[in-house]
């Protein structure tokens, strides 16, 4: 995956049109500052026009970007203090999941992260930020221990998926995905958990459970990644642009169907143009929910999460004639 | 042929190549485990479990609420409720009606109250002949609002599962109802209710990564297929083929993930059993003894 994406490419033409100019003014000492202007505003213009009006599928593929910034990235531009706590205390310690204690503007907290790889090596030793149920249950460990403490958890969300494997299946893939949306729906202090990139299915909700939920805006999270769903439905991976779109998994859709709560903005280009602007714009919505939660006693913190769940779901009644007749017709698929 | 349909057998037996040619569909059905070919109604009298072989049919909730409960005791809860179509994908609204004619149910789930053994209990049923009992809307909201009836009235949750996970074609608010339900079951095990879990083939993603399997007991049916990822997602990760029994019930057992594999002839006794040990309400009693 290189750093500019098909639909960035005008953008590059464009800037090595530029640096080419500079050279030549450089080199032959003719001044054309105009020229230069000219084109300086022209990509201006088309950086704000590509930017701007990115389809679904384009933020998918920004949120994929090697260099775009991770929770470890975000911790130290977020957080002073921070002391990582590895493992689970039941099995190991999942690369895939960091998390620790901290501070943000001086007040203690709990931080936990889901953790892709920055580069090929350390996507192998990360599992690709895809947990084992030993990373969802040091999250949970962490997350407990914040209720003991009454800190608050902030939860960055950045994950394919919870890892498909043997082993994860095993120990217990679906319990540890399960017990964290039971456990974290009574937490007694404020979770807050942030989109920071890719939020795919179970995997992603499973440190999800929050008062509220934070999206950047070219991050995008749903049931199922875009090729999956365009696997499942049409038979046809290539169709995912088309499912990006149609699975309505993007910030701005998300925010419209109320699933979010804030839709954090992001430096032009993406997080990965200038990452310390970003922690600033994540910082920013941070403490500005942070301050709205502080306002609730513990059981009022637990009681709008219970109640911001409950109210999911989009569904009517009918009247219909029902008998209660035997059906038995499903054909046996396996065995 | 008329002696045929008319002689009566303890159990059927295999009919003859000609007379399985000539037979209508739905009266006898093959064993997809033994191969052995048994009359419907005889089935039916044996819980749909293969005489031959033990293979466990997968069956519709209907036909589970009239095995499962004491005779007529039950009532069923929002029989009326539907899904809409949130993200307007296309022909969903088509794909529901036409299921909705093929399992007689309105959505996935049959959700009600009965008597099991004597005792009441609020009972979720899914049924995977509609849209593979995935999770939507509808599923999440009915199993809520029947943990919701038991969490008021103080009586047990049972819930038997069957299905392929979150409904795609309602994206994220599947997802969240696995939130919503797992967060129901939390208050309600706050309260002190007891819930017991029953997975049933196929009990896989989203399903059994939430309510499935947050039983205070959790119980499967022999050979029915639990996990959360697909098979064959997992073995184009990993490279390697994957044992024959992997995430069947058996295996999750061997694995330390379930209470017991139960088997449906031994269900209600099952259940009875652990519905009178609460009923006496832990170590109540021993001070007066
Ligand atoms: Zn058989």
């Amino acid at each position: 995956m290189g750093p500019e994406l098909d639909f960035e490419k005008p953008i590059l033409e464009l800037k090595g049109k530029i640096s080419e100019l500079k050279q030549f003014m450089d080199e032959k000492g003719i001044d054309l500052s105009d020229e230069l202007n000219s084109l300086q505003e022209r990509l201006a213009a088309l950086e704000k026009e590509t930017y701007g009006s990115m389809t679904p599928w384009e933020r998918v593929r920004v949120a994929r970007k090697l260099n775009r910034p991770t929770t470890l990235d975000y911790i130290p531009l977020l957080f002073t203090d921070f002391v990582e706590c590895h493992g689970d205390r039941l099995y190991g310690d999942d690369p895939a999941i960091v998390g620790g204690i901290a501070k943000f503007h001086g007040h203690p907290v709990t931080v936990i992260g889901e953790q892709r790889g920055r580069d090929t090596k350390e996507n192998i030793k990360r599992n690709f930020g895809s947990p084992h149920p030993e990373g969802y249950r040091k999250a949970l460990r962490l997350m407990k221990q914040a209720d003991k403490f009454h800190r608050p958890i902030i939860t960055f969300i950045d994950t394919k998926g919870a890892f498909p494997g043997k082993a994860a299946e095993e120990r217990g893939q679906s319990e540890a995905i399960a017990r964290n949306l039971y456990e974290m729906s009574w937490l007694s202090v404020p979770v807050i958990c942030v989109v920071i990139g890719e939020g795919a299915s179970g995997g992603a909700l499973a440190i999800g459970v929050g008062n509220q939920i934070l999206m950047l805006e070219n991050s995008w999270y749903s049931v199922i990644s875009p090729e999956g769903a365009a696997a499942l439905l049409w038979k046809d991976a290539g169709k995912a642009e088309e499912a990006a779109k149609t699975m309505k998994i993007t910030g701005s859709d998300l925010k419209k169907l109320g699933i979010i709560d804030k839709l954090i903005p992001e430096v032009l280009g993406g997080a990965h143009h200038d990452p310390k602007k970003q922690a600033d714009l994540i910082d920013h919505a941070l403490i500005e929910s942070l301050t709205e939660l502080s306002q609730l006693s513990a059981d009022q913190v637990r009681e709008q999460r219970l109640a911001k769940y409950r109210a999911i779901g989009n569904y009517d009644t009918v009247q219909e004639n029902l008998t209660n007749h035997s059906i038995f017709s499903y054909s046996s698929d396996r065995q | 042929m008329k002696d045929f349909f008319t002689k009566k057998k303890k159990y059927a037996t295999v009919p003859s190549a000609k007379a399985r040619q000539d037979v209508p569909e739905g009266i006898v059905r093959k064993c997809p485990k033994c191969k052995k070919i048994m009359y419907v109604k005889e089935l039916k009298k044996n819980l749909f479990v293969c005489q031959s072989c033990g293979y466990h049919y997968p069956i519709g909730a209907r036909d589970r609420a009239e095995m499962l409960f004491d005779q007529g005791s039950y009532v069923e809860f929002d029989k009326d409720m539907v899904s809409l179509n949130p993200l307007q994908f296309p022909n969903y609204m088509n794909k529901l009606e036409s299921d909705r004619k093929k399992t007689n149910l309105n959505e996935a789930v049959w959700t009600g109250k009965g008597l099991i053994e004597g005792f009441d209990c609020a009972v979720a049923i899914m049924d995977k002949g509609f849209r593979m009992g995935s999770m939507g809307s509808v599923v999440g909201e009915k199993i809520t609002r029947m943990i919701e009836y038991a969490n008021k009235n103080g009586i047990p949750v049972l819930i038997f599962s069957a299905s392929g996970g979150a409904r795609m074609q309602e994206g994220v608010l599947s997802l969240m109802q696995m939130a919503k339900t797992s967060a129901a079951l939390k208050e309600f095990s706050e309260n002190g209710g007891l819930y017991i879990s029953i997975m049933t083939h196929p009990t896989t993603g989203g399903v059994s990564a939430s309510f499935a399997s947050l039983g205070d007991y959790n119980f499967a049916e022999p050979g029915a297929l639990i996990g959360f990822a697909g098979r064959r997602i997992i073995e184009q990760t990993i490279g390697e083929e994957l044992p024959e029994d992997f995430q069947t019930a058996e295996f999750l057992l061997n694995h330390g993930q379930l209470d017991q594999v139960v088997s449906r002839s031994e269900l209600r006794t099952v259940l009875g059993r652990v519905l009178s040990i609460h009923a006496e309400g832990g170590a109540a009693g021993w001070d007066q003894n």
